[in-house]
């Protein structure tokens, strides 16, 4: 066996071992979640069951926590993707230092950590005497997701055939004409994706919530607040829940990729967007 | 800037350049600039209840920042978030290279589409849940200790909760897929032929990687660090779930001064000393891997 | 691909085109100088032409007619009105681009019909619309195909109806024959001529195919460096140069560089390296100037007969034969080096030729130009 052939065959255990590695943590959850045991384990196994799924249906505080989750979720999207997608608009026209000051100023909340933004959020605000609640966790994670929407607007943008705007203006289209009929229809992509991006990460958002949510528990604090106190496989029988929308996320966004690139056979068009494009850091920042 | 504004208004009319202006605006000064300084603000002021504030005694002072010189106890957990946040980064990186450079030289078509899938799953699974996961394997009476009773390895089982390891493992799982996609992304944009060559002149696999693969990962190394590291310092839930109170996390402590103490000028003090710890961190990088913010963030 | 056979859309009237002119225009992009004080008036229904090679202002100018941009000096005036001001929705132009930018997301008929979208015509007239100026350039059928299944003709003739149909007073064409191969850039060349014929709409066309523009014409103008070096008819920018540099753009050339040693009213004598030789006295030039003397290679008449004492003839010795059937180039040097091109309609006489052999080149005063030496040809050759 040549050398070659032994780094690769290394290579290729090594990378399912840290598959293994990724997914043994949520498949213990996942036999957790349908163990009739009183407590969250795998083991010992005590026989199927599905009562940790009906103790959740049965949990008021968990529904209540999945509708602050999905109205904060609207509001991060109604607020940061238009944010997002103006700076990016603005950003493509500037140049030289306003330009590097602006972009500085918009991307520094995505390295900024988690529970930064939510303390500047909520000691900003108390001068308004606005306390925590739903609209501060909304501005708050809306003040680093429109980042994440900024970046994947400016990527598509920078993409952007600018005559194809001209050209439409120069037959006599309004300004407001050219956006409804050639800028949004190009940006509607990137649009749909960010819109899936700023829900994710808003839904999943723990570290800036935290200082900000008030009394509007959403769903990830009323769940840290569960696994602290009181542990019950119901919170197992969650999980498993989240794990099997995140696949089917998951899937139906790669699929739709594949398909828009699959449509566009691009022969003189536009190079496929790079595959992580849209997906890349796009988690929450602490 | 004038020119530049004209150029925005003769592109979107003039409607359309005011929404965007003002949206611009209000999300770089209202969301971003202000808070940040006000924070700032906060933390250089006593701590005076509403009748005192803006009276005599409400002035500029260190005092926040002093408060943690004086106590040895947080001072000792801010020095532990630090070097655990570098050792969690530096874990991340060592286990996430072979991956990323599989996904991105090494896999092909179906291969590579699937592993892909199977990457960016986990990635969105909360933290909390992932973290929680973890609760399971490491408790008094999960995985870990069951299998280790089982084969005689010990004979009571061992207290993995509430130490700073049980945080760090919790970490560098949960991170570990910040380093990987960076890394892989910077690695995609490597030329085939430079690593064929290499192989030609018969140099061997660690020196290929040395020489041309990791040199020209760099950004992608920098994002990594700077992600990992970040949100290893500044993460809240990991320590709360994993950890205990021996084990406390810096966050930790900023929490309980806004929630607990009701200092919320000593919070936010502390809340500036992790930030700046951070934008150093980021400084650092990008000088060690000689990236600049645009190509951080790219 | 007959445009001939209707160019009535809708049963209008064709509209009839304005004129445009430029006033003392100038364009500056920071400290680069693009457009440089030019003036023109370009009469109504008129084909007129820009020339020019690569980067000396072409596309800027057609910009700043169309609006995209406004001018940094001057004034730009289209059918007399100052448009100043005016955003390029509001001109009455319409611009082909280079890249055509055709709306690759709509199909060939919302493409055609995207203007009178604009303008709020209801979808079914629009549609008759679109489908009446597809078959105007021979695309009936295509309406409901994407734009990226066409071959580049198809394309160019679908900018071609997408401009037409907002029924321009002016119509702008940025290179648009360029990205096409050279049988169906000539046959375009004709079928524009036709629709601008047809329709009276004033063509503002641009190249830098000096061949394309003295063709369809009615007026060029050849430009460099943001400059407008010569306005004139086809016809006078090839025989009748003002300048070296239009002299050395258009067309091939001959060029012997010297001074002025007699001058009058009518022609010059330059001293050049192979002796003095005398062309027309354009540019009033006097004794002691540095001038050229250019003739093309079909003025230059080449014999076997050696009298260089004439006036005007000099010797050179055969390089080698170009045969391109009726006419035959003939590939010389003289004494000093300098390559020469003379070129001879077919004849017996030219049978029997052979490198290395000497002959006397003589050419009549009237054919040559005498131009003043400028450097600008000099970085321009
Ligand atoms: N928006 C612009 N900013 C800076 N320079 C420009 C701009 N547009 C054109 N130029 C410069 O002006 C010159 C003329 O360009 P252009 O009009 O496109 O030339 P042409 O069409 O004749 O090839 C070129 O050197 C080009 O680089
Ligand atoms: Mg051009």
């Amino acid at each position: 066996m040549s050398a070659d052939r032994v780094f690769r065959l290394f290579m290729g255990a090594y990378v399912v071992m840290f598959l293994v590695y990724l997914f043994l943590p949520l498949l213990f959850m996942a036999g957790a979640s349908v163990n009739d045991s009183r407590f969250p384990t795998l083991l010992p196994w005590n026989g199927f069951t599905l009562k940790w799924f009906g103790d959740l249906f049965n949990d008021p505080m968990l529904w209540q926590g999945l509708g602050k989750s999905l109205s904060v979720g609207a509001g991060v999207i109604a607020l940061s993707v238009p944010l997002g997608l103006a700076a990016a608009l603005l950003l493509t026209e500037l140049r030289g230092k306003a330009r590097g000051l602006l972009y500085g100023v918009l991307v520094s909340p995505i390295l900024t950590p988690g529970v930064i933004i939510g303390i500047s959020t909520l000691v900003f605000w108390r001068q308004m005497s606005v306390s925590g609640g739903m609209f501060l966790t909304v501005l708050a994670q809306s003040s680093f997701i429109a980042s994440y929407c900024m970046l994947m607007f400016m990527a598509r943008l920078q993409r952007f055939d600018r005559t194809l705007e001209e050209a439409a203006l120069d037959l006599g289209a309004s300004h407001l004409h050219v956006v409804r009929r050639i800028m949004l229809p190009y940006l509607m992509p990137t649009i749909l994706s960010a819109v899936l991006i700023a829900f994710l990460q808003s839904f999943e958002n723990y570290n800036t919530t935290l200082f900000v949510y008030g009394t509007d528990r959403t769903l990830p604090i009323y769940l840290a607040s569960k696994v602290r106190i009181g542990l019950t496989p119901a919170v197992n029988a969650l999980g498993v829940i989240f794990i099997a929308l995140t696949i089917v996320a998951a899937v139906v966004y790669e699929w739709r990729r594949r398909a828009a690139l699959a449509v566009k056979p691009g022969k003189r068009a536009e190079r496929p967007e790079p595959r992580t494009a849209d997906l890349r850091p796009a988690a929450e920042p602490a | 800037m004038k020119g530049v504004l004209s150029s925005v208004r003769r592109r979107y009319g003039g409607v359309a350049t005011s929404l965007i202006l003002v949206s611009c605006g209000l999300w770089a000064l209202g969301l971003v600039v202000l808070p940040q300084l006000m924070m700032i603000d906060y933390s250089f002021r006593p701590s005076l209840p509403p009748a005192k504030q803006g009276g005599p005694e409400d002035i500029y002072t260190l005092a926040n920042y002093a408060a943690l010189y004086g106590n040895p106890l947080n001072l000792a957990i801010f020095l532990k978030t630090i070097w655990s946040s570098a050792l969690v980064t530096a874990t991340a990186l060592v286990v996430c290279y072979p991956v990323a450079f599989f996904l991105a030289r090494m896999a092909v078509g179906r291969t590579a589409g699937l592993l892909f899938i199977a990457l960016v799953i986990p990635y969105w699974i909360n933290e909390i849940l992932r973290t929680f996961s973890w609760l399971l394997i490491l408790a008094r009476n999960g995985f870990v200790n069951t299998v280790l009773l089982d084969l005689g390895l010990t004979q009571e089982p061992i207290i993995f909760l509430g130490t700073t390891p049980a945080i760090l493992v919790g970490m560098v799982y949960a991170y570990v897929l910040f380093m990987v996609f960076p890394i892989y992304n910077s690695l995609e944009s490597l030329d085939p032929h430079q690593i064929e060559a290499a192989r030609d002149l018969g140099a061997p696999w660690w020196r290929i990687h040395w020489r041309i693969a990791i040199p020209h990962a760099k950004p992608g190394i920098a994002v990594g660090c700077i992600m990992t590291f970040m949100l290893a310092a500044g993460t809240y839930a990991i320590p709360a779930i994993l950890g205990g109170p021996k084990s406390r996390w810096f966050t930790e402590v900023i929490y309980s001064q806004f929630f607990e103490a009701l200092n919320w000028n000593r919070g936010a003090a502390y809340a500036f000393i992790l930030l700046i710890m951070c934008l150093g961190f980021i400084a650092l990088m990008m000088r060690l891997f000689r990236v600049n913010l645009a190509e951080v963030t790219r | 691909m007959q445009f001939s056979r209707k160019l009535q859309v809708g049963g209008r009237d064709p509209a009839l085109g304005q004129g445009v002119s430029l006033d003392g225009v100038t364009m500056r992009f920071g400290d680069f100088l693009a457009v440089d004080d030019v003036s023109i008036d370009i009469a109504a229904g008129e084909f007129f032409s820009f020339l020019g090679p690569s980067g000396c202002g072409k596309t800027t100018i057609l910009r700043l007619i169309s609006g995209f941009v406004e001018p940094t000096a001057g004034r730009i005036l289209i059918g007399g009105q100052d448009m100043a001001g005016i955003g390029p929705n509001k001109r009455p132009t319409a611009l082909i681009f280079q890249n055509l930018a055709l709306f690759p997301l709509m199909p060939v008929w919302e493409n055609v019909a995207f203007g009178l979208e604009a303008r709020g015509v209801a979808k079914q007239e629009r549609r008759r619309r679109a489908e009446q100026l597809l078959e105007l350039v021979a695309l009936d059928g295509s309406g409901d195909k994407r734009v990226n299944e066409l071959s580049g003709g198809q394309r160019q003739r679908v900018a071609i109806a997408r401009a037409l149909a907002v029924e321009p007073k002016v119509m702008l064409l940025d290179e648009p024959l360029s990205a096409l191969d050279l049988k169906l850039r000539q046959h375009m060349r004709a079928e524009l001529r036709t629709i601008q014929r047809r329709t009276g709409v004033t063509f503002v066309y641009i190249t830098h195919d000096q061949s394309e523009a003295l063709t369809m014409s009615d007026r060029v103008a050849v430009m460099s460096q943001g400059r407008i070096e010569q306005i004139d008819v086809p016809d006078a920018i090839y025989n009748a140069p003002q300048t070296a540099f239009v002299a050395g753009f258009v067309g091939e050339i001959n060029r012997f560089a010297g001074h002025v040693v007699a001058a009058d009213a009518r022609h010059a004598v330059v001293e050049t390296d192979v002796g003095r030789l005398r062309g027309v006295n354009r540019q009033a030039l006097r004794p002691g100037e540095r001038a050229s003397i250019f003739i093309r290679p079909e003025r230059m008449r080449a014999d076997g007969a050696a009298n260089p004492a004439d006036e005007n003839s000099f010797e050179a010795v055969l390089d080698r034969v170009g045969f391109e059937g009726n006419v035959v180039n003939l590939f010389l040097r003289t004494n000093a080096g300098r390559e020469i091109i003379a070129q001879q309609h077919n004849s017996d006489d030219l049978s029997g030729l052979s490198s290395g052999a000497w002959m006397t080149l003589r050419f009549a005063p009237d054919s040559a130009a005498v131009l003043p030496a400028e450097g600008r040809f000099e970085a321009a050759a």
